[in-house]
């Protein structure tokens, strides 16, 4: 049954690319890409592996603890697991659980970030080459780490998909997920106090981390060098007890899944709407309804509430990156939450799927339908991103930074939000249904949205740099007055940028709408 | 069956001015495809269709599972653009200039999804709004509609909760709205209950003899299309294999069995003997 579902998933690889050249050509960048990475790590490694255990050790424990919690959290905010192998297609078939769950398991390391995963663990694991006594430990735990970077990502993923498919605990989980960051403050000043200056830290952290259940599987080769053969059969037992853990969580929201029907209204009763709702508030214009039905999907539509959780998360991630300091690291926040809101329409006749037709069917400007989207976009992007900075401004005590970083952020996120209405007006990829689980990638899906997104951000960041170089100068020098000016100029480019985005993605779509029409039918 | 015109002969007389009387046997046809063909990949679905709709006619176009009976209509209402060919819509060219064309009509098509994060309501406002009407005209008709196909007391409901049946219901309502010239619907009675069905024919016929307008509908139910259309058409394998007034094409037999002799394929039924459960 493995062997079938491992097949299976390389046959609908190979069918995947033989349609299409530019999945090939993704597939080409991307291979080159994870090499490139791959040899840059290899090559630390080796590196690495020359100096003394406790280097070692601190190194493993710290990257190997990035490294599982980048495959059980990344699926959540940014590309999603890939479905290929979606666990509700095989409802009908009667597969034992326990087949579906290795099979599936071991078809998530079919793909480059699990190939380059698995390359990546053996190599940590022969870093230990000059401790033979390591080495015993070490390579027979590099199965396991696998697991636990796999199964952690289906469990993550499994287990929140139902939450975020309901709109209440969508609301109370982004409640949540801000929660922290309104306690950042105090919860930074604990950690400055607990922790002495730079480098100190690292060892500390390490021995802490090998502890947890991310941490101890890299811990435990260090401590059979030591001889200190206890510390490591409790590090197996954690690491074992974890991927235990995982497992099961994976095997019963798996097994809900199973027996839920993945069509039906999201589990918490009927919605039902109010009269018109935002159709009543808006111009009766064509332009006043793609605004206002895009506001409904924004509320109504786990997608678009994806890309709204992941701005709480952006400026957590940058403090901690950043060793907890209330500097630099948290003022960058607001222009990153700006592209990532910005961009996060690029997808959005993508998001339509067939429903688009409704658009190719009547006589609707493409103009009308950009600049519709965009508006609905930045109805919720503009007065999220002048909040953020105001907080994160007010957090770091650096008022004086306020219009040079408004100034940037607004740019960038109108940029974006030209960029996006270029781009989806002529790319479209399978991604997920609105009933699927948000967090999972269509096959072949990932490989075009990260060429397009790469291209896309590339583009977006060329075009606002004149607001990001006058926003940096103002910063640099400290002066309030060019700060202003950049508010000016991020606004004004940015306004030209969004204008020119509409106006260039109307005219694709006037042209292009029924070929994108019938890609998206040809996905199914 | 009218003379067909040529492409250029449409492309000439001009289109007809909305006020004037429909039957106008100078007028050119409702629709009018020239030589469609469409490929994906290696399948050819239509192949060079030829097919006249004259003016207030209410044509049935039948054909078996994979006739291309849905490429057809996509290309006909500017869902789906042909490798070659043209379509002709009340003597304009769809193609050439899509916005004018696609304001004079109205489509049902299948197998795709509808925005259904939407209630039925904001639905049929979203489609009326979408083409330039005025929102109170919308909102008037948008209740009226709902009445007529029994489905005010979901107009609140999101239509991701539909049934299958209230779901085509909510669509064709979509495609009513702005009270198009020519009306193409794909398949639009299927899962649909007996009543219902019943009420959306009454509606189409209405349209057709009293309000001018010309309806196109795909269906797999002979009966069906022999009580209710004037016109049919029978596609299969891409091609055109008959096409005119009902009576012209079955001749004395019944539709299905004239449908039957045109495409062929009918199976003794023999060939399963495992498939019984003793």
């Amino acid at each position: 049954m493995v062997a079938h579902l491992l097949r299976l998933k390389l046959t609908l690889l190979r069918n995947g690319l033989r349609r299409s050249v530019w999945q090939v050509v993704g597939l080409v960048v991307l291979s080159l890409y994870a090499l490139g990475g791959l040899a840059a790590a290899t090559a630390g490694l080796v590196a690495l592996s020359l100096a003394g255990p406790d280097l070692i050790r601190t190194v493993l424990v710290l990257t190997g603890s990035l490294l599982v919690v980048g495959w059980w959290i990344v699926p959540l905010v940014a590309f999603g697991v890939d479905s290929t192998l979606d666990p509700s297609r095989f409802v009908t078939f009667a597969i034992p659980r326990r087949s579906l769950l290795t099979g599936l398991a071991a078809s998530g390391l079919i793909g480059i970030p699990g190939v380059v995963t698995t390359l990546l663990v053996i190599a940590a694991a022969l870093t230990w080459w000059h401790h033979p006594v390591a080495l015993l430990v070490s390579v027979p735990l590099v199965p396991l780490a696998l697991a636990t970077c796999v199964v952690g990502s289906r469990a993550s993923t499994t287990l929140l998909a139902p939450l975020m498919a309901r709109r209440r605990y969508r609301e109370l989980a982004a409640a949540v997920m801000i929660l922290p960051f309104m306690l950042l403050g105090p919860i930074l000043n604990a950690v400055m106090a607990g922790v002495a200056a730079g480098k100190d830290v690292l060892p500390t952290l390490a021995t802490t981390a090998g502890w947890t259940p991310m941490g101890a599987v890299w811990a435990a080769p260090a401590d059979a060098v030591a001889g200190r053969w206890g510390a490591v059969a409790v590090r197996v037992l954690v690491a074992v007890a974890t991927l235990a853990l995982l497992v099961v969580v994976w095997d019963g929201a798996l097994g809900r899944a199973l027996v839920t029907a993945t069509t039906a209204g999201s589990g918490s009763g009927r919605a039902r709407g109010r009269g018109l709702g935002a159709f009543g508030r808006l111009p009766g214009t064509p332009v006043g309804a793609v605004v206002a039905r895009s506001l409904i999907y924004w509320r109504r539509d786990p997608r678009y509430a994806k890309a709204l959780v992941v701005v709480p998360l952006i400026p957590l991630v940058m403090v901690v990156s950043s060793g907890g300091s209330r500097g630099g690291m948290l003022l960058a926040a607001g222009p990153l939450v700006a592209l990532v809101l910005g961009w996060s329409i690029s997808a959005d006749v993508a998001y339509d799927g067939t429903a688009f037709w409704t658009h190719v069917a009547t006589p609707l400007d493409g103009r009308a339908d950009r600049a519709g989207r965009l508006i609905a976009a930045a109805m919720i992007g503009v007065p999220t991103v002048i909040a953020l900075i105001t907080v994160s401004v007010a957090v770091a005590g650096r008022w004086d930074l306020l219009p040079a970083l408004l100034g940037a952020s607004l740019g960038l996120l109108l940029t974006a939000y030209g960029g996006a209405s270029v781009v989806s007006a002529r790319v479209v990829y399978p991604v997920a249904k609105p009933e699927d689980n948000p967090f999972t990638s269509q096959q072949g899906g990932s490989i075009a949205a990260v060429v397009s997104q790469l291209l896309g951000w590339g583009a977006v960041l060329g075009l606002s740099l004149p607001e990001l170089v006058l926003g940096g100068v103002a910063a640099g020098i400290h002066s309030v007055l060019l700060g202003v000016v950049t508010l000016v100029v991020g606004v004004g480019c940015g306004t030209v940028v969004a204008v020119l985005g509409v106006r260039i993605g109307g005219r694709a779509l006037d042209t292009g709408a029924p070929d994108l029409l019938a890609r998206m039918v040809s996905f199914g | 069956m009218a003379p067909v015109p040529t492409p250029s002969d449409a492309a000439r007389s001009d289109a007809a001015p909305s006020g004037t009387v429909p039957t106008d046997p100078g007028a050119p046809p409702a629709l009018a495809l020239r030589g469609l063909w469409k490929r994906f990949g290696d399948k050819i679905a239509v192949s060079g269709v030829d097919l006249d709709v004259p003016v207030g006619s209410f044509f049935g176009l039948v054909g078996p599972n994979g006739a291309g009976k849905t490429t057809t209509l996509s290309m006909s209402t500017g869902l789906l653009r042909p490798d070659y060919g043209q379509v002709w819509v009340h003597g304009q060219d769809l193609w050439a200039d899509p916005p004018r064309v696609k304001a004079m009509l109205g489509v049902l098509p299948d197998g795709v999804r509808l925005f259904d994060r939407l209630t039925g309501l904001q639905l049929i406002t979203y489609s009326g709004l979408l083409r330039g009407m005025d929102r109170d005209v919308v909102a008037g008709r948008a209740a009226d509609l709902l009445d007529a196909l029994d489905l005010t007391a979901d107009a609140s409901t999101l239509v991701i909760d539909y049934s299958a049946g209230m779901t085509k219901k909510i669509a064709l309502a979509c495609a009513l709205v702005h009270a198009p010239r020519l009306l193409v619907l794909d398949e639009p009675f299927e899962a649909v209950d007996p009543v219902s069905a019943a009420n959306i024919r009454e509606i189409l016929a209405r349209y057709v003899t009293t309000g001018g307008g010309t309806v196109i509908v795909s269906s797999h139910v002979m009966d069906l299309v022999q009580r209710m259309c004037d016109h049919v058409a029978v596609i299969a394998a891409g091609h055109v294999l008959a096409a005119g007034t009902v009576d012209e094409v079955r001749g004395d037999a019944s539709l299905e069995d004239r449908f039957v002799e045109l495409v062929g394929g009918r199976t003794s039924g023999e060939g399963l003997a495992w498939l019984r459960t003793s």
